[in-house]
């Protein structure tokens, strides 16, 4: 069995060591290099993925302890089946990205993108995999950095406005994070995410570790975008260009996600009934007041921004009940939605290349010169509705069947009426941009989209079929990532329990 | 004395940042963030427990140094914490500034053009 020692962090070294290279490769003729190397550092990604996904499924939980210092005092790099499955899903959409952005934008987005991008996708693997919560402060920061720089590039005065909003709500969020740190600090005096489990086990419930279990769920909140601190998201997502706004979309509230669901199953085990009284509530007006916000714009991003809201409180509402089944319908659910959600983005940007505009008012036709595009776009569209046999009906199944077995009458019918108007508003972008003539007055000759555009969407589109055809499978992995995060023993014991190998 | 006092001045600290975050002035509200950063990092250190005149320094004679002492974890994730507010808040005053000279305006009401 060849040494896999290393493999946890090569998500991580394989995007450092890009940047630097993309870094020397400036100016327009280095262009088809930058591209290269950008999608050929997404391929190794996925592959290091698949591996790291083997190495999981085979041996449980994967622990690095980065500088060889044993767990509580130095910083841990942990993978179980949920961090492998994040890391693969953020692979296949960096991929996806990386190959639809070689034919988008202009030359200053085109040559600062890759860079950032990748330092995006650092940020992002450095999340799901770090076992220590300070050292997940930092990657937050990573991530958010090349996004405040992601956003503001184009330089227009929305992009400009857009960052303000972003990045100020952002730091106020890393603000409460830290201050969670603190308090969680003073009170146990690790921030090891494994040895705080078995500390707060012993300790049983106080009421500084709840102070703090709520100053983590505002900070994860905001990044997440639930209901009370979502009002950043459909004001920035949509102003950015299209690539960056999948890779957003696809990614960085599913991180904010991750962290509620890691810290509130590992570390906060015994503040379940507190945190699910609070979250199941916040996940219904999440899902209720996001999809709402959809059903009145007609600015196909918009329309999308407003749409991950919605689906943010699905996954809320799958944690809240913090049972097994739950989990595994939360799991299955956030990387449905990474697939889906991207893909979205990413065909709403072939029409607007098609068109000129995404604009609803402004589009139409579409039927008649690209029926193929239609046909792509109603997969992931039908399966963020719900559309059974595709990935989102399952996910919105099992979710709800959980939520039968429990009797939360509230959330079920909460679900299923927000399952319904996500239908409208994807029928509403099919009636606007496929279905109706083209409007006269903006009728300019149609400009092809490159193939480049064509492929990453074709590609996602197809793991959501996938998704569909085999959901027993997906679902029977994302039962066993839910019986790690329910049972944390062999977590606990993976970190605190291995030796790091002596130094040479 | 100085154990009783940094509360209340992180108290101030947070109150003037919440304060200043909620005003329209754009320039006022990077100050707020940055006053409530840097109650979140006087906070931690606070949190963490104030043990001076303690350096977690071995003695001479002695193999491990004996509690009590100054944890000298918390000031490093201080340091961290600073040096990314510190990044953040000097691409944030970038930001500003072209913001501002795109829209020839300070005043967050008029940044409206992103929401429509």
């Amino acid at each position: 069995m060849p040494d896999i020692s290393m493999l946890p962090a090569l998500p991580l070294i394989l995007p450092l060591l890009t940047i630097g290279v993309l870094l020397c490769l400036r100016g327009g003729t280095h262009e088809a290099w930058r591209h290269g190397l950008n999608v050929t550092s997404c391929l190794a990604m996925t592959v290091v993925a698949f591996a790291l996904m083997a190495a999981v499924s085979e041996q449980g939980v994967v622990v690095l302890h980065s500088g060889s210092w044993p767990a509580p005092i130095g910083i841990t790099l942990v993978v179980d089946l949920l961090s492998a499955a994040m890391v693969l899903v953020t692979a296949v959409t960096g991929l996806a990205v990386a190959i639809y952005a070689i034919g988008y934008g202009t030359a200053k987005f085109r040559g600062y993108f890759a860079p950032l991008f990748q330092a995006l996708l650092l940020g992002v693997n450095g999340s799901f995999l770090t076992g220590d919560l300070f050292n997940l402060y930092v990657w937050f920061e990573v991530m958010l950095m090349s996004s405040f720089v992601l956003v503001a590039l184009p330089g227009g005065r929305p992009q400009l406005e857009a960052a303000v909003k972003y990045l100020t709500l952002n730091f106020i969020a890393s603000a409460f994070f830290l201050v969670g740190l603190g308090v969680l600090y003073g009170t146990m005096g690790t921030l090891n995410m494994a040895d705080l489990s078995v500390k707060f086990s012993e300790s049983g419930t106080t009421t500084l570790g709840a102070t703090s279990a709520i100053l983590f769920l505002v900070a994860f909140g905001i990044k997440a975008g639930i209901f009370p601190f979502y009002f950043w998201l459909p004001s920035s997502y949509h102003v950015t260009p299209t690539p960056v706004a999948a890779v957003f979309a696809g990614l960085l509230t599913k991180v904010g996600v991750y962290s509620c669901i890691r810290a509130f199953t590992l570390v906060y085990a015994g503040y379940q009934d507190l945190l699910g009284s609070i979250l199941l509530p916040l996940g219904i007006l999440t899902m209720l007041t996001g999809v709402f916000g959809a059903a009145t714009q007609f600015f196909i991003p918009r329309i999308l921004s407003f749409h991950i809201i919605s689906q943010i409180g699905y996954m809320i509402v799958g944690l809240s009940f913090f049972t097994r089944g739950a989990l595994a319908a939360t799991v299955f659910y956030i990387v449905h939605h990474i697939l889906v959600k991207g893909n979205l983005f990413l065909i709403g940007g072939v029409i607007g290349r098609k068109q000129g505009s995404q604009d609803l008012l402004k589009t139409g036709g579409l039927y008649r010169t690209a029926p193929m595009l239609g046909v792509l776009f109603l997969i992931p569209a039908l399966s963020l509705g719900g559309i059974p046999p595709l990935s989102g009906f399952f996910a919105k199944f099992v979710l709800i069947r959980e939520g039968v077995l429990l009797g939360e009458w509230l959330a079920i019918f909460a679900a299923s009426a927000v399952g319904l108007l996500t239908l409208y508003s994807m029928i509403k972008i099919w009636n606007e941009a496929f279905w109706k003539d083209s409007p006269d007055q903006w009728n300019s000759p149609e400009r092809p989209a490159p193939v480049t555009m064509i492929i990453p969407a074709v590609g996602l589109a197809a793991c959501t079929v996938a998704f569909g055809l085999f959901p027993g499978y997906f679902f029977g992995f994302a039962e066993r990532a839910a019986d790690q995060l329910i049972n944390p023993e062999a977590y606990i014991r993976a970190v605190l329990q291995s030796t790091p190998e002596s130094m040479p | 004395m100085f154990q009783n006092l940094l509360p209340i001045g992180i108290g101030i600290l947070f109150g003037c940042g919440c304060y200043l975050v909620m005003r329209r002035n754009i320039v006022r509200v990077l100050l707020g963030i940055m006053l409530f950063s840097q109650a979140a990092n006087l906070l931690i250190f606070t949190a963490a427990g104030l043990t001076p005149n303690l350096p977690p320094i071995i003695p001479p004679d002695a193999l491990t140094v004996e509690p009590p002492y100054a944890d000298p974890l918390p000031q490093a994730l201080v340091l961290t914490a600073i040096v990314i507010g510190f990044a953040v808040l000097a691409f944030a005053i970038v930001l500003v500034l072209r913001a501002y000279d795109k829209t020839g305006h300070d005043d967050l009401d008029t940044f409206h053009h992103s929401e429509n």
